[in-house]
């Protein structure tokens, strides 16, 4: 018979990995949405945010601030890189086919990788978690990490915010057109660049939110890139791409999966979730929420 | 290449072959050891280019089919002691076999969808090599994979004082050489042009009669049974085989492989192979940091050669002409 | 020859085409004409299969053809053009009719012979009888609007059909170039006894060479008959012609 509080541990732990993939996964989605590039180097900025929140919290010392000043200027410092990786190289590729797109951004996971070792090394790096958030909640007898239900409010929350924006904002409602119709937009008579840059730029906010926010509780090593990119891809690909809901929907099946995966096939859960993700596309060839889009 | 009539009659490939075949009497070890591998390479990124190149369809899973051959080939002559020869076909078939079974899946939906599909597959692919401990040897993989006999080759007048190396490279020599051939023959032949139609405008192609899924899925059969021919070779080559070689990693190198030779030409990807390896050997031998080297290689590819280094010295020469006749 | 029977489609709940029943007799010349957004375009593709009909049937030589594949109604008989001129723009004009030539005689699975030495006198034939030979080594892209036309035209005639749809064959072209193409498309359809089904915006174009003329508006046929039937006719003169004078 299954432990109730040991169901109750999984579906949490699965719940937080699914928000910080969820944080990392709407900013490749955003970029997608708009851009149609599918930006490999999303987890090498995700790694960034993590690098840039662990030297953010060395310079300003062991003080119970010092996150929370890592954890947005990390996602900005993530920003202002993409921005600039936007504006000199990505730009200039937009009329190309989608391959040199992508080989691109291949590129860049290469040389941010090399970067990120060259300059903070190969040793694994830990930040502690923030004072407040230390603590854990006692339910059903198992403890739950302050930090991990933290993680769990704000997803939803930066879900909600994010929603807002998009169909509140005039900004937001191009965003949507974008999605749906590249054409209407120069019809709309929308700034097409500024937009570009600007979406850009918050979709890599995002992963370098989601890489600072996830260092109290994983430690900072060269490959994490590699990885969460991986996961990143099958969360968006299983949502629907350029889908904002299907992402946060992808992201918790993804985050259920792989934690009751491990009772079912013991070791076998990230084959689990390709299979997810194989079964998802050959049903739903444009994902849970995606629509076919229009070239 | 159209270069000029006197390039075009001067049979360059017999002659890189009848070049490549002297690798051994070089003397050293790490030359053929080389050779080898840029052969066996070179075919991967060929076959690749089947799809890429001339059906038009960006497979981000490619090595899954290079791996399942390597698998299949090694498992059978490790552990059932079957002969080379039935191994290699075996390994072909089964490449094919899978590639069939996944592609059916994966020509359904187009672009970006198409290839992370194959990827999904690939990775499955790699996850079972990594898991299946009992069958595939999981993370350690298979070692000691034997090689085929080839005394017969000691045997031979010129042959008689050359290592087992050399001799199993002389037989990847000849094989990668008659798949190379086989392939060059579909390329050119009217399935060949059904599936350039296809690349140029699938719309177009469905309405002159082309069942364009079955050619895109017949083009990945293709494909997936020259990778697993390759990889059986690479697997005893390699003497072993590992979950690394079904990863996404070993799709995206030799993803780069073609284009960085010119996808745009039969020779392109072989090129990029030789490329790429010699590269890595001469930059690993001063920097650990080959990535970074690449990247940058990548981003002067995308920027300056986007046709590669076969399409870069292809407009070179014809502007040369140009310049030349005014 | 080819027959919808109250063929429907509609996208996201606009009526693209709302109950078109058309018959195009064979070895004729059939028009479709109408304004912009009447549903020209719909309706050819859902005469040729690439779009699927909400409701009604198309058959083809008394075949029911609804909701069989592209190349499967190709392969019966039927040619088309696109009005986004629709043709293999990397290849040269050469290899763009030569491929067509080879699915329509079944080699494409042949994957043995050598595509260089198969079809050159039919691909140079019809390279001729558009004009197109001294161009044969041309890439397409680099063609002019109007060959371009042409090619795809010949890529149609390829696959030797009995009957040929053109959706808009002189879009974009001059007055001159309008003029000689039609020339050139009344010789095919006389020289291999075609029946034509075309769209057209041009009303002189239309009125010259069309023995059948079907007037769709809004999805829907408010008019069919001779060109003198249906400029006569009061109804398309109010919502088609009306809004020329």
């Amino acid at each position: 018979m299954l432990d109730p509080a040991f169901l109750l541990a999984q579906c949490i732990s699965g719940l937080t990995a699914a928000m910080f993939l969820f944080i990392v996964a709407s900013g490749l989605s955003l970029i997608f949405g708009v851009l149609r590039v599918l930006n490999f180097a999303h987890g090498s900025f995700y790694m960034i945010g993590a690098y840039m929140a662990w030297q953010i919290t060395h310079w300003a010392g062991a003080n119970s601030v010092s996150f929370w000043i890592a954890v947005p200027g990390a996602a900005l410092a993530v920003a202002l890189l993409g921005g600039i990786v936007e504006r000199l190289c990505l730009r200039h590729l937009y009329g190309r086919a989608e391959l040199y797109q992508l080989l691109f951004t291949y590129a860049l996971v290469l040389i941010l990788g090399d970067v990120a070792r060259i300059v903070w090394g190969t040793q694994q790096l830990t930040v502690p978690r923030p004072a407040g958030l230390a603590g854990g909640l006692e339910v059903l007898g198992i403890v739950v990490p302050h930090y991990n239900l933290f993680i769990i409010a704000l997803g939803p929350a930066i879900a909600l915010a994010c929603w807002l924006l998009l169909s509140r904002t005039g900004t937001g409602r191009m965003v949507r057109a974008a999605a749906y119709d590249r054409e209407m937009l120069a019809a709309l008579g929308a700034d097409v660049g500024k937009l570009y840059t600007l979406m850009f730029m918050a979709g890599s906010f995002l992963a370098g939110l989601g890489g600072a926010l996830v260092t109290p509780v994983r430690s900072i090593v060269p490959g994490m890139d590699v990885d969460i990119i991986v996961e990143a891809f099958i969360v968006v690909v299983i949502g629907g791409l350029g889908s904002f809901w299907g992402t946060f929907l992808g992201a918790i099946i993804f985050g259920q999966v792989l934690a009751f995966g491990i009772l079912i096939l013991p070791g076998f859960s990230i084959f689990a979730v390709f299979v997810l993700m194989a079964f998802v596309l050959v049903v739903r060839p444009a994902g849970l929420l995606g629509r076919a889009v229009k070239r | 290449m159209k270069a000029d009539p006197l390039a075009r009659r001067i049979p360059w490939a017999v002659l890189v072959f009848l070049a490549a075949a002297c690798v051994p009497w070089l003397g050293s070890r790490f030359y053929t050891f080389l050779a080898t591998d840029i052969a066996i390479l070179a075919l991967l990124a060929a076959s690749l280019n089947l799809l890429l190149g001339y059906t038009g369809l960006v497979s981000f899973g490619h090595a899954a089919y290079f791996g399942i051959g390597a698998y299949t080939c090694a498992i059978l002559m490790k552990s059932y002691g079957v002969s080379f020869a039935l191994g290699l076909a075996t390994a072909t078939v089964a490449a094919g076999a899978c590639a069939l079974l996944f592609g059916a899946f994966c020509v359904r939906s187009s672009q970006i969808y198409f290839s992370m599909l194959t990827l999904a597959f690939a990775q499955i692919v790699w996850a079972i090599c990594f898991k299946w401990n009992s069958v595939t040897g999981g993370e350690q993989g298979l070692s000691n994979v034997p090689y085929p006999n080839l005394g017969w080759m000691s045997s031979l007048p010129v042959l008689g004082g050359l290592r087992a190396g050399d001799h199993y490279y002389l037989l990847v020599l000849i094989l990668v050489g008659l798949a190379f051939a086989v392939l060059k023959r579909i390329v050119e032949s009217p399935f060949g042009s059904t599936l350039t139609a296809i690349r140029e405008n699938p719309e177009r192609a469905e309405f002159v009669g082309i069942n364009v899924r079955r050619y895109q899925l017949a083009a990945f059969v293709v494909a997936g049974a020259f990778a697993g021919w390759a990889g059986a070779l690479f697997g005893i080559f390699n003497r072993g085989v590992f979950p690394d070689f079904a990863h996404w990693s070993k799709s995206a190198e030799v993803l780069i492989m073609a284009i960085m030779g010119g996808i745009g030409h039969f020779w392109g990807p072989a090129v990029g192979a030789a490329i790429l390896i010699l590269l890595n050997q001469q930059i690993n031998a001063y920097t650990q940091y080959w990535p970074l080297i690449l990247g940058l290689i990548l981003i002067i590819l995308v920027f300056v050669f986007p046709s590669g280094v076969f399409g870069a010295v292809h407009s070179g020469l014809q502007r040369l002409r140009r310049h030349r006749h005014a | 020859m080819l027959s919808a029977r109250d063929i429907r489609k509609s996208f996201n709940g606009f009526a693209a085409v709302a109950g078109v029943s058309l018959d195009v007799p064979a070895h004729g010349i059939t028009a479709v004409i109408g304004p912009n957004g009447a549903g020209k375009s719909t309706l050819f593709n859902l005469l040729t299969g690439h779009l699927r009909p909400d409701s009604g049937s198309v058959a083809f030589e008394g075949r029911d053809i609804t909701g069989t594949a592209p190349y499967a109604i190709c392969r019966m008989g039927i040619g088309r053009s696109f009005q986004h001129t629709n043709i293999f723009r990397k290849l040269t004009v050469f290899e763009n009719v030569r491929a067509a030539l080879i699915a329509h005689a079944g080699q494409s699975h042949n994957f043995w012979g050598r595509s260089a030495q198969l079809y050159g006198a039919e691909t140079a034939q019809i390279l001729n009888s558009l004009g197109l030979s001294d161009q044969a080594d041309t890439v397409a892209d680099s063609l002019s609007h109007g060959n371009q036309k042409q090619l795809e035209l010949g890529i149609a005639l390829a696959s030797n059909p009995k009957l040929l749809l053109l959706d808009e064959p002189t879009a974009g072209m001059s007055a001159t170039e309008t003029r000689e193409a039609i020339r050139l498309l009344e010789r095919i359809v006389i020289e291999r006894k075609l029946t034509l089904l075309f769209t057209e915006h041009d009303m002189d174009v239309v009125f010259s060479i069309a023995q059948k003329i079907a007037v769709l508006h809004q999805g829907r046929l408010i008019a069919e008959g001779s060109a003198m039937e249906v400029r006569a006719n009061r109804e398309v003169r109010r919502v088609y012609l009306g809004e020329r004078q």
